[in-house]
């Protein structure tokens, strides 16, 4: 299959390992993958910050992105729930300014074939051991966008359970919010703060080497105390650990 | 705490309001338990339901429907109220049911009325108003009781004092009741309650009550409850007034079928209320003589024609997405400026406001959508929160600092060569504030203006030197490629 990926303005920017890991893992299934050029970011933030007319044009930028492609991969759940949940609106009312009413079909087109990146390996491949080997202690914190508006339910789970090696810790209060929520964190530093350090005890329990999660926004945010408290807790998106194989390691 | 802590119109942002009541390590702990607890019950009576979702979904049509046809079932209310008996009242704002009730005591020759828990007279003051017309109000249910003895606020819709626990109760009541012993049991408690109530419940003539829902095909009104004190209240006084939002109309007695099954699993994790009250009218010999209703507009129509805003209308008022907030779990009801906390009131005191006060509550929620989950009636509050933001963004205007750095981002997202400098840019721009760990890894740990929240418990990584389009473009072939990894 040709997967076009898209890798999100900010795994562009800051985690550039977890594209190369969305590569290495669709290559060694079997598929290739290409990279529109002109792509930049689905317009998340400013969306859901209040600024929608400058969400406006991310939407049409996007779409003419990957109008062509056969299917879409993103590396994010939050990214592809905010595709999923506010382009059709968004799509209806650019076309009632502007008349593009071809724009709500191409919207209505395209969504099917855009997926996070592990339902597109456990629902549209229908795979649950991707052949990875990760020798280390694991827990996986399921973002709340994965969770509720992409309901993936327990597939990067599955994905994880597969990968040999590992010792996978379940995540008590996995269903609670990290506290990141984009401009949340700024805006009510305070409150995120707290949400965290409730996050981090249940992190920190574990004892795992690595917290993963299928959201670089989520584990920047854990990361983030993490690494100010010292813990040597590691963060890796689910990629880079279903890249790792015995060739080589995140 | 004065009694008026609950303005939106005078309160506190919420984060300042927040970073004071994070410091509050009692009331977190108090509300963390009771959350918890609350949400546990929850989860088993819902689970235990096989149309759980088939009910919800009942739910949100049923609100839908009721709000698209609300100047009918409010007329159609009116017409079998006053046909059963009762004396309708129709107020535009808060002061206007204000002065509608204190009037309506004096006519009863009221200088004390007995109170069932109703948010909505906390919405419009009542009790203020009251007591400044000399008539003096008794709060009957326990936990506004509590909230009365206290001086203090409503912290939760369902549970006013879930902010307090036993033992800070039992002091209270020790306290405000003269009471030199009190044992530590809740029935110790309870009982201390009833004894002080139970003498405002046989003296007082004059009651006043909310509504959980008017029903319009019958022109009853319907109260749920966990104590009893609500159907003393019913009950046994001549004279009873009931305030309602105009949302609370539901359009047939049947419709309860759909709303008892959602409304108590949801609020309190019962299978059924344990007093469910319905009255209508008045009839000779039972009841009281005199009832009357006081419809309370005080914005909601303004929140009805805002389609997009308008679901906020159908909620039930069951607090489930508090207790299901992981936000209003840190803080506790108060931070929110109003006596609508949690998900629920940030979305509703805002459009109460006409979204001249309370712009910061919109931005009080991660968007984690477990209010949404929880909703009986399936409000996607998520969706109005953004809604709201993008009001008070419109509203803040374009010269704001957050504004241009909003228009600046959008200006570099619609082309890749700005995008692409502008990753260049970052990277320089980030190096004076770049320390390098033990293993060589660039960490940021303080940041300028507001970024700052950020770095206060976290430390940021710095930008990796290679995008990952740089990278792409610049592999060998796609097989080769991938060994960089």
């Amino acid at each position: 299959m040709r997967v076009s990926l898209f890798i999100t303005c900010y795994n562009d920017t800051l985690f550039p390992n977890t594209g190369k890991a969305v590569v290495r893992v669709l290559e060694r299934l079997g598929h290739s993958v290409d990279f529109p050029k002109g792509q930049t970011c689905c317009g998340q933030m400013h969306y859901n910050t209040g600024y929608q007319t400058e969400a406006m044009p991310l939407l049409e930028r996007f779409v003419e992105q990957f109008r062509q492609s056969e299917v879409v991969v993103v590396p994010s759940s939050s990214c592809v729930a905010m595709m999923r949940d506010h382009y059709p609106l968004m799509a209806t009312q650019i076309a009632r300014k502007n008349g593009r009413t071809e724009l709500v079909r191409e919207v209505e087109a395209l969504l099917p074939r855009i997926y996070e990146f592990s339902e597109f390996l456990t629902q549209k491949l229908g795979l649950e051991d991707v052949g990875a080997y990760f020798p280390h202690r694991v827990t996986y914190h399921a973002s709340c966008h994965g969770l509720r508006n992409l309901q993936l339910g327990d597939g990067p789970k599955q994905l994880l359970q597969n990968v040999r090696g590992i010792d996978l810790v379940p995540l008590i209060g996995l269903e609670q919010c990290c506290g990141f929520g984009g401009t949340f964190a700024i805006k009510n530093a305070d409150v995120s703060s707290a949400m965290l350090a409730e996050k981090l005890d249940g992190v920190l329990n574990t004892q795992a080497e690595v917290c993963t999660a299928c959201d670089n926004s989520c584990l920047m945010h854990i990361q983030g105390a993490l690494h100010r408290q010292q813990t040597g807790v590691r963060t890796l998106h689910l990629a880079e650990i279903l890249a790792s194989d015995e060739a080589g390691m995140q | 705490m004065s009694r008026h802590a609950l303005d939106p119109r005078t309160a506190a942002t919420f984060p300042i309001a927040a970073h004071a009541l994070l410091g509050d390590s009692q009331l977190r702990s108090n509300v963390r338990h009771a959350t918890d607890v609350i949400q546990n019950k929850r989860g088993m009576v819902v689970d235990e339901m096989p149309d759980w979702q088939e009910l919800r979904e009942s739910g949100k049509r049923l609100r839908e429907h009721t709000m698209q046809h609300l100047d009918f079932y409010l007329e159609q209310f009116e017409r079998n109220c006053i046909a059963a008996g009762g004396v309708v009242h129709w107020a535009r704002d808060a002061e206007e049911a204000r002065t509608i009730v204190v009037k309506l005591a004096k006519a009863a020759n009221a200088s004390e009325v007995i109170k069932i828990k109703s948010m909505t007279t906390e919405e419009i003051f009542l009790n203020p108003a009251l007591s400044a017309a000399g008539i003096v109000p008794f709060e009957t249910d326990l936990a506004e009781l509590i909230i009365q003895l206290g001086g203090d606020q409503p912290s939760h819709i369902v549970v006013p004092a879930l902010h307090k626990n036993r033992q800070q109760i039992r002091d209270l009541f020790m306290r405000e009741m003269n009471l030199p012993e009190l044992g530590h049991t809740p029935e110790a408690l309870a009982d201390a309650a009833r004894l002080y109530l139970r003498h405002k419940f046989l003296t007082v003539p004059t009651a006043v009550s909310g509504a959980n829902f008017l029903i319009a095909e019958t022109g009853g009104v319907c109260v749920v409850e966990s104590e009893g004190n609500g159907r003393m209240c019913l009950t046994l006084p001549e004279t009873l007034i009931t305030i309602a939002g105009i949302d609370k109309v539901i359009p047939r007695f049947q419709d309860l079928e759909v709303l008892l099954q959602l409304l108590p699993r949801s609020a309190t994790g019962e299978r059924m209320n344990p007093y469910n009250s319905i009255w209508t009218g008045v009839y000779p010999g039972d009841g009281p003589k005199n009832f009357h209703v006081v419809l309370l507009d005080n914005a909601r129509t303004e929140i009805l024609a805002d389609t997009e805003g308008r679901q906020t209308l159908h909620c039930i008022r069951c607090g489930a997405c508090q207790n299901a907030c992981p936000v209003y779990r840190q803080t506790g009801g108060h931070a929110y400026g109003s006596v609508y906390a949690g998900p629920i009131g940030a979305i509703l005191t805002p459009q109460l406001q006409q979204m001249h006060h309370a712009q910061s509550l919109p931005y009080a929620s991660s968007l984690c959508g477990a209010c949404y989950e929880v909703c009986p009636v399936k409000i996607n509050i998520p969706e109005v929160l953004i809604h709201l933001r993008n009001k008070v963004v419109v509203q803040n205007g374009p010269i704001t600092p957050e504004a241009l750095a909003m228009r600046t981002m959008a200006s570099i997202f619609r082309s890749e060569r700005r995008f692409r400098a502008a990753q260049r840019l970052g990277r320089i721009a980030e190096l004076p504030l770049v320390r390098k760990d033990a293993r060589g890894v660039g960490w940021i740990s303080w940041l300028p203006g507001p970024l700052g929240g950020w770095t206060q418990v976290r430390d940021l990584q710095a930008m990796p030197n290679q995008t990952f389009r740089d990278w792409f473009e610049n592999r060998a072939t796609p097989e080769g490629g991938g060994d960089g990894v």
